[in-house]
Parts: structure tokens; C-alpha cells; sequence
């Protein structure tokens, strides 16, 4: 196989199913942010370092720019842009919204999917579990304190039933 | 000191949700890579693959004739344009034209239709160097008949500085202790996760669109202006949200703005180029290495006399901003302790290393650092606690009315470093905690202490220019239009909010538009921690004035004296007569259509920022680079694995910020905790570029190591309130201040538990287990004695 052959990628972003062609060495990360235009996505670094580029691949959290887009075929995606729900925030957004985590936002997106996807998993996490899920999402200006404090409101929060 | 009035505002002094952490949260906000533009090219530049070389010929013809290839350049292209940071220091070209200074410098570029064409045409650019002997460090720098960085440069003296107050010699000589040591400070990144990017067009010929990630718009509108010949009327940057900057690179011009905008104007088509962290983390700016010999003379009782700072430092390649770096290792000193002598030698050299420049504690940093260890060096001597030594020196907090003027000239209205280092001390609980054994089996426990100052709303000669318009449309809304740019620190947010309070009316009434220089009023930028003290004080002034316009209207309306009309909680009222009232909204659309014609446009500029204090000057060090200066003290703990030499902050941190009057809160926390003491933990633990005869070795955040979640203390942040009377409502600077006493206060902990000094950061495990292997062998053999 050539390298320049296009494949068929049938898989789901944010609810929505799509059918494209893409050569196989093309990453999720250029698929999401170059084909589908969901720039919410972040290219931070490029080598799995940063997490800027989070999303969940059947609800796990993972890095788009290490992740082929035909490793994505048959799978559902969930990108930034398909957390909230319409105008209504997801309670991990609003708690990071209220608590004033955010600064640059850069490495936003990657914090809000690395914290969706442990939610998913672990709805009751421990602070240390919080640590462990956005270990992999680099921030260089919040000190990570209150994205911390935001995920143990917002699981609270969706423990409580609202 | 100043009592809290949060009580007297609506929206000020309380946490205040940032106004586009909604786009952010949701993945709206659109940065420079996110940018695309019909008809749109992707650039790519040409590296060298030498750090010190002579270009003798590149040959593109293989690139052009690569289908899909529609322009290519080389530096001849600019026509022997060069630029920097000031007139004096323009010492570099947009693509280099004759030498190579650092590895990767760019020499060519291309655009094409696509990112994977555009970096094969990038391979096929034939370039024929004559490698030439390099300087790596100051020290090869500085040797006589070292090879020149710049052959117009002798010496290889980027520049250097030589201050003098009072009589250090004699101060000295009558001290009852003398004591020198040397520090040293590393080469760091600036740490964004944003590469810088850029997207380039030209509409017409003669007019320019230019977006990119600039946390200093007005610096490349004033350098395209002058490369491409275009009147500035012409030359259009507007910003996107930009992903951090920190100082430097996002300041300031890279190979890929010079080139997308180029070869735009070449190819007739808009050109993107987005750099890739290798890029950013091999070729921009960087903090600079800095060895700090440090000269302290004090009396019995530990007040200081004197001190002489001696600097070596690494600039890098070109000048960029070494000149203002330099100037501030020194002009701060005489803060927040009162120094009656002081000496101040410095000189940068110019290395074949990639250039450095600004970073977040600009200067300042490096001198805070050597002094605050030696600090404790001198208490453990004199056998003085490490926070009373630290009191007996401190400037008191100013009556209200007065001045304390530095042995340099600063002038400082309000100063809470006495209360922030109580309140510190207090919180951990020092007095008990001093005499707790330190040692627990195999881990050691310390305690660490220092204090910091930062200018606050940066003062320099130039392009001071900085004002605000406020429009207020006729529905009641209002658009307020700044040329300074918020790069994730949360400026956006300040400036909205001193509008609506000045007009009394939501914060959601108030939209704030990004820089677009065909708008928006000329502005210096973000640094120097210059924004909330300056901007703020143009968007207050700028809304004043959009209010007196509706206040001579509303007095009409309500019968009443002007000076009797009260803007609050979106209602108009008179003061005496509360019933007398009309809302905001019914009161903008009377004045808007009752008065046909008249538009409410506001605007303000800054004062301060020009003729609040005279210019500091960078030859004699005399004078204020501050509209006010911020201070903190700050409590570290840390953990150290004697083993292995591993050390971990604990969550028992403290740190106490005056930052005048906190205007959010939340923003301020945020800040200190993340901007400040997280950057600090990373300085003084982790960061460092490694390097090998100018290449980087570890040019990604795999091997560039950096704090994670996991090793993020949760540190607790007290306000302390002074109320600066040159602030906009008290404020002053938030957290670059606490950047600086971090470092050191995480090394003086380290030293309080092992008793081991680290005098180079970072205090990575190898170095600490080396020192400690030292100790215990050094103890083994006086006891064997």
C-alpha cells in the first residue's frame, strides 16, 4: 500500500456520523482540526506531552496528534465542541468557569476531555485520581490548583443529581 | 495599613468570572493556528543547519520548480532591512542574509498549497555555508580574540551597565560582616503550550492584514510599517486569543512573521505558518543564563550596608531586549529592604546560543534569587532568625501623604512587604515549626522564606502612548476598545469591569474588541506588568468621560445640578432625590436620538505612564521604572528524599501579595498561584534548557521537564491591601513579584531541611543527592578526625 492511498474513516464525532477519505498516515489531531474545521482542539506539542489536543475515543481520554484517524474508524469522538449541551454549559465547564481555573485557555479543552473522561469512569474520584487524569495536560499559567478544585465541584455537582 | 472598601464597588474587589472563559471553556475562542483565510498557503522556513556560519549561496531553483510551490524568498528579499528592539540595536534581519548566529536562524522560506509541499520545497533550498568557530558561554564570550557574534561588536558586549550609590568600599570596610557568593541562574523556556503562528494577507498592494500571536501588537505594526514602506494607516495587526506569552518571543518578531508576510505579499495570496514546539523551543526567546555574584555587607544586628551585584550574562545571538533585561537586574534592589549603598556591575555578552530575552520577573528574577539565599546565608551566620533578619530590614509601609524614595531614586507610595512576611510567618506557624526536628526516616522537612517586589505599569521612554475608547451604543451596551492585548493574564476582564463601574452598569453591558490596529488606540503592550496600572487607568478615564457626556444629559432631563447625577446599578439618579431617576437604558437611547447627531464616545488616555515620576535612566540607574511597585513574601515547604535527592513543595505554602488593591480576586489567586509560585516551583526544581555548543538537547516537554497535576502544591494566597494612590482604585501589579521570591524560597527550604545549598537552579534530584553525598562524607571525615 502506498502511502498517498486514501482509506475509508466512517466514525461519529460529537453525535454526528461522517464518511471520509484520508491517507493512513493521517493523524486524528489534522482530520479534527483541517477536515471536520473543530479547532477547538489544540496542537500544542505533538509529541503526547502536553494534552492540548485531548479528546475522548469511546468516552477514554486520549491525544489526538498520537491516535491515526483510521484507529478512530467505526469508533465515536468526542471533541470540545460536543461537551455542553446547546448554550448549557457541562457542569465541568461551568465549575471551571465559576472557580476561575481558566487563564490562557489554551490547555482548556484538554483539561475539560481528560476530566469528562475520568467523570465517565470514576464518577467519585479522589483528589489524588484528579492529579492522575490531567497528569498528561500541561498548563503553564494556573498552577493546575483550581482545575483541580473545579473537577471535585463538577463531580460533586453531578453526583448531587443537577 | 489600608482597610478593605470592595463594600463601595459593584463589580471591583470581588471575584469576577473572566469575560471570555466561556469561549475558552468551550473551545470557541480562536487562536493564530486557528485562523484561515480564503485562498489561504501554507509557509514554511528554511533552517540552518549551523549556529555560527557564513552564507555563501543559496540556491532555490529546485523549490521552485516544485509543483504547488507559489513563492519562495530569502533574506535579499528585505533589501538589508534590519530591526530590534530599539534604533540603536538593530542588529538583525528578518532571514539571515550573510552569517548564521544561532542553530536554526532562518534563511529562507516558501509558501505552497499545502503544509506537506511547503516543507518538501523547504528540503529542495540548497544552502552553501562556511561553518565558523562559535561562543557558547559568556566566558568564551568575553576571552580576548574570541570569535565576534556581530563584527561590529567587540568583545562580544551586547551591553553592559556600571552603577554606583553611595560608597560601597567604605560601607564594607565599617560592616561587621562581609559576605560574596555566586548564583546562577539558567537558560529557560518560556513555557507556553501555543506555538507562535501567524496569518498574513495583503487586501491591496499597499494595505497589510497581519494576525498573529502578539502580546505587543503595536510592536510589529511599527516594524512591518518600516520593512514593508507602509504608512501605519496601512498596516492592519489584529490579535486572537493568545495561549500565554510570559515575555519575549509573543512581544516581539520571529523568521515566520517576517516570511508569512512576504511571501504574501510575493505570492499575492494569504500565507499561514504555524511554528511546531520544536520551533518554539529551539529558536525563541529564552530566559537568560545569568551569574550573579552577589556582595553583602551587614551590621552586627543584620542590617544591610551595602551591596555590589557583579553579573555575567549569556543574550544569545542579537541584542532584542538585553538592553531593558540588564537595566532591570539592578534597578529594583533597593527593595522592598532599605539599602544605603549599592554597586551594580553588569554586562550581557553575545553567544552563538538561540537569543534571549524577557521572561516574567523580567531581570528582576535573577537578583531576587542571590539575594534572598544570601539572605538566609547571612542570618544562619549571625545566628538571626531567617524572617527576623528579614524585618529588621524591611522598607515600613509609607504614612499615608509620604514617599519613600530608594538610594536609586524609586519612589514608593505604599509598601505591605512588612505584613505580607508576618502574615506568611503566622500562617506556617514559624515559631513552633522552627524548632521541629527536620529529618523523618528518610525524607527531610524545611521550611523556606523569602520576600519580592516588581515595578508595576512600566514606564520607558517610548511609545508610551496607552488610552481607552468606550462607545456606548444606543441600546445601552457598550464597546470598549483598548490596544492592550490580554495574553491569558486576564486584562480583558479588568478592563470591563473598571468600565461598568465607572458607568454603573453590568459587567455583561460592556464588550471588549480584541486589537485590531485600524481601531483600536496605540498601546506598549503586555509586560512590565504594565496593564491593569496603564490600561486601567485610560479605560477609568475613557468611561469618566463617556459619563460626563451622559451626565450633562441626564442633568437636563432630571432637573438637577450636574455633580448631583449618580450612575449605579444601571440606574441615573440624583444624589439628594433617589425617586429622580431614569435607567441607563432609557437614558443612553434619549441622549442618542433626543440630541439628533450625537454619538457617546468616550475616550481617556494614561498619565501616569509619562508624567507621573521622571524616566528612569538606564546609564546611572536613577530614577523609576514603576508607576508602583508590588511586594510579597512568601512560605515554602518542601519535602527532600535524602536518598535520592528528590524534592517535592508540600501544600503548606504561603504566599502573601500586595498587590495594592486586588480588582478580582479570583484572578489574582489564580495568578499568583499558577503565573507565580507553580512557574517558581518549575524554576526552582525543574526547568532548564540543556545544552551543546548552541544546540538545545532537550527541545520538547518529554525532556524539557516541567511540574504535572501530580506535583502541583495547593498553595494558599493572602491579599494584603495598601491602596496605592497611583493605581487605578489602589491597584498595583498581581504576581510577577511572587515569581520572583519563589525560586529562592524553595531553595532556602531545601536548605533548611538538608542544611545543602543549591546556588544553581534548577535543583534537579542529581544535584541535590550530590550535595548531600558531599555533606555526609564532609561530616564522616570530622567526626573520624
Amino acid at each position: 500500500m502506498k502511502d498517498d492511498d486514501l482509506k475509508e474513516l466512517r466514525f461519529s464525532v460529537n453525535g454526528r456520523p461522517y464518511e471520509l477519505k484520508v491517507k493512513p498516515k493521517t493523524l486524528l489531531l489534522d482530520v479534527l482540526r483541517k477536515e471536520l474545521k473543530l479547532t477547538g482542539t489544540r496542537t500544542g506539542c505533538e509529541v503526547s506531552a502536553c494534552g492540548a489536543c485531548t479528546v475522548n475515543l469511546d468516552g477514554m481520554a486520549v491525544r489526538a496528534c498520537s491516535v491515526l484517524a483510521l484507529q478512530a474508524n467505526g469508533r465515536e469522538v468526542v471533541t470540545i465542541e460536543g461537551v455542553a449541551d446547546g448554550e448549557k454549559l457541562h457542569p465541568i465547564q461551568e465549575a471551571m468557569v465559576a472557580h476561575g481555573a481558566i487563564e490562557c485557555g489554551f490547555c482548556t479543552s484538554g483539561m475539560v476531555m481528560s476530566a469528562r473522561a475520568l467523570l465517565l469512569e470514576n464518577p467519585k474520584p479522589t483528589r489524588e485520581d484528579i492529579r492522575k487524569a490531567i497528569q498528561g495536560n500541561l498548563c503553564a499559567d494556573s498552577g493546575y490548583a483550581k482545575y483541580i478544585e473545579a473537577i471535585e465541584i463538577a463531580a460533586e455537582k453531578i453526583q448531587g443529581g443537577e | 495599613m489600608g482597610k478593605e472598601h470592595a463594600g463601595e464597588y459593584s463589580i471591583i474587589g470581588k471575584p469576577i468570572p473572566r469575560v471570555d472563559a466561556k469561549l475558552k471553556v468551550t473551545g470557541q475562542a480562536k487562536y493564530a493556528a486557528d485562523i484561515e483565510v480564503a485562498n489561504m498557503l501554507w509557509g514554511c522556513v528554511k533552517r540552518s543547519p549551523h549556529a555560527h556560519a557564513r552564507i555563501l549561496n543559496i540556491d532555490t531553483s529546485k523549490a521552485e520548480r516544485l509543483p504547488g510551490v507559489k513563492a519562495v524568498i530569502t533574506g535579499k528579499d528585505f533589501n538589508g532591512f534590519t530591526w530590534g528592539w530599539s534604533q540603536p540595536t538593530r542588529d538583525e534581519e528578518p532571514l539571515a542574509v550573510k552569517k548564521v548566529r544561532y542553530l536554526y536562524e532562518g534563511v529562507a522560506a516558501v509558501a505552497a498549497v499545502d503544509e506537506d509541499t511547503a516543507q518538501e520545497a523547504c528540503d529542495l533550498i540548497e544552502v552553501e555555508y562556511e561553518p565558523l568557530p562559535g561562543v557558547f558561554t559568556p566566558f568564551e564570550a568575553m576571552k580576548e580574540g574570541a570569535p565576534l557574534v556581530h563584527e561590529n561588536r567587540p568583545g562580544n558586549i551586547t551591553v553592559e551597565y556600571h552603577w554606583n550609590f553611595g560608597d560601597v568600599e567604605k560601607a564594607f570596610a565599617g560592616s561587621y560582616l562581609v559576605r560574596e557568593d555566586t548564583f546562577q541562574t539558567p537558560r529557560m523556556a518560556k513555557g507556553y503550550i501555543e506555538p507562535p503562528a501567524t496569518v498574513a494577507y495583503w487586501p491591496e498592494t499597499d494595505r497589510l492584514v497581519f494576525q498573529g500571536a502578539k502580546g505587543s501588537p503595536y510592536f510589529p505594526y511599527r516594524i512591518l510599517s518600516r520593512c514593508f514602506n507602509l504608512p501605519l494607516s496601512n498596516v492592519r495587526i489584529i490579535t486572537p486569543f493568545i495561549g500565554c506569552d510570559f515575555g519575549g518571543t509573543k512581544n516581539d518578531m520571529t523568521n515566520g512573521d517576517f516570511s508569512a508576510v512576504m511571501l504574501a505579499k510575493k505570492a499575492g495570496r494569504p500565507v499561514k505558518i504555524v511554528a511546531s514546539q520544536f520551533d518554539a523551543l529551539t529558536t525563541d526567546l529564552r530566559r537568560h543564563p545569568m551569574w550573579v555574584t552577589i556582595r553583602t555587607g551587614v551590621t552586627k544586628d543584620g542590617k544591610i550596608t551595602a551591596i555590589h551585584t557583579k553579573i555575567v550574562s549569556d543574550g544569545g545571538a542579537y541584542t532584542r531586549m538585553s538592553p531593558l533585561t540588564h537595566f532591570l537586574t539592578g534597578i529594583c534592589m533597593g527593595m522592598p529592604y532599605h539599602l544605603p549603598n549599592f554597586k551594580h556591575d553588569v554586562t550581557c555578552y553575545f553567544t552563538n546560543n538561540p537569543s534571549s530575552a524577557a521572561m516574567r520577573g523580567h531581570g528582576i528574577y535573577h537578583t531576587t534569587f542571590a539575594r534572598e539565599c544570601q539572605m538566609d546565608m547571612i542570618a544562619d551566620e549571625l545566628g538571626i532568625d531567617r524572617v527576623e533578619i528579614r524585618h529588621r530590614n524591611i522598607i515600613k509601609n509609607p504614612e499615608p501623604g509620604t514617599i519613600y524614595e530608594t538610594i536609586n531614586g524609586a519612589h514608593i507610595a505604599t509598601a505591605g512587604t512588612e505584613e505580607c512576611l508576618t502574615k506568611v510567618a503566622e500562617a506556617v506557624k514559624w515559631e513552633e515549626r522552627k524548632k521541629k526536628e527536620r529529618v523523618k526516616g528518610s525524607k527531610a522537612y524545611g521550611m523556606g522564606f523569602a520576600t519580592g517586589t516588581y515595578l508595576s505599569g512600566t514606564q520607558l521612554s517610548a511609545h508610551n502612548a496607552c488610552a481607552g475608547i468606550v462607545r456606548v451604543c444606543e441600546d445601552g451596551s457598550v464597546n470598549y476598545l483598548t490596544g492592550a492585548t490580554d495574553v491569558g493574564m486576564g486584562s480583558d476582564t479588568i478592563g470591563c469591569a473598571l468600565v461598568a463601574e465607572v458607568l454603573g452598569i453590568a459587567l455583561d453591558d460592556v464588550d471588549i474588541k480584541r486589537v485590531d490596529t485600524a481601531f483600536t488606540p496605540a498601546d506598549p503592550g503586555s509586560y512590565g506588568s504594565r496593564v491593569t496600572v496603564l490600561a486601567g487607568e485610560a479605560a477609568i478615564n475613557a468611561a469618566e468621560d463617556a459619563k460626563r457626556q451622559l451626565r450633562e444629559f441626564a442633568a437636563k432631563k432630571l432637573g438637577a445640578m450636574e455633580d448631583e447625577i449618580v450612575f449605579k446599578n444601571r440606574q441615573v439618579f440624583v444624589k439628594s432625590n433617589h425617586a429622580r431617576s431614569i435607567s441607563w437604558e432609557r437614558l443612553v437611547r434619549m441622549a442618542c436620538y433626543d440630541a439628533p447627531g450625537r454619538v457617546i464616545i468616550g475616550r481617556g488616555h494614561s498619565k501616569r505612564a509619562t508624567d507621573l515620576h521622571t524616566l528612569a535612566d538606564f546609564s546611572t540607574g536613577k530614577g523609576d521604572i514603576g508607576t508602583n511597585y508590588s511586594f510579597t513574601a512568601q512560605a515554602a515547604e518542601v519535602e527532600v528524599d535524602v536518598e535520592t535527592g528528590v524534592v517535592r513543595c508540600t501544600d503548606n505554602s504561603v504566599i502573601a501579595h500586595d498587590c495594592g488593591f486586588p480588582l478580582n480576586t479570583q484572578a489574582v489567586e489564580t495568578q499568583v498561584l499558577g503565573g507565580s509560585y507553580h512557574q517558581g516551583v518549575a524554576a526552582a526544581l525543574y526547568e532548564e534548557f540543556k545544552m551543546d555548543k548552541g544546540l538545545t538537547l532537550n527541545p520538547n516537554f518529554v525532556d524539557y521537564k516541567r511540574p504535572r497535576a501530580y506535583e502541583a502544591p495547593m498553595t494558599e494566597v493572602l491579599h494584603v491591601i495598601t491602596n496605592d494612590p497611583f493605581g487605578p482604585f489602589g491597584a498595583k501589579e498581581a504576581s510577577e513579584g511572587s515569581t520572583c521570591s519563589a525560586p529562592p524560597a524553595i531553595i532556602n527550604a531545601i536548605h533548611d531541611a538538608t542544611g545543602v545549598w543549591i546556588k544553581d537552579l534548577p535543583a534537579e534530584p542529581e544535584k541535590v543527592y550530590w550535595a548531600l553525598k558531599e555533606k555526609r562524607e564532609k561530616e564522616q571525615k570530622k567526626e573520624k578526625q
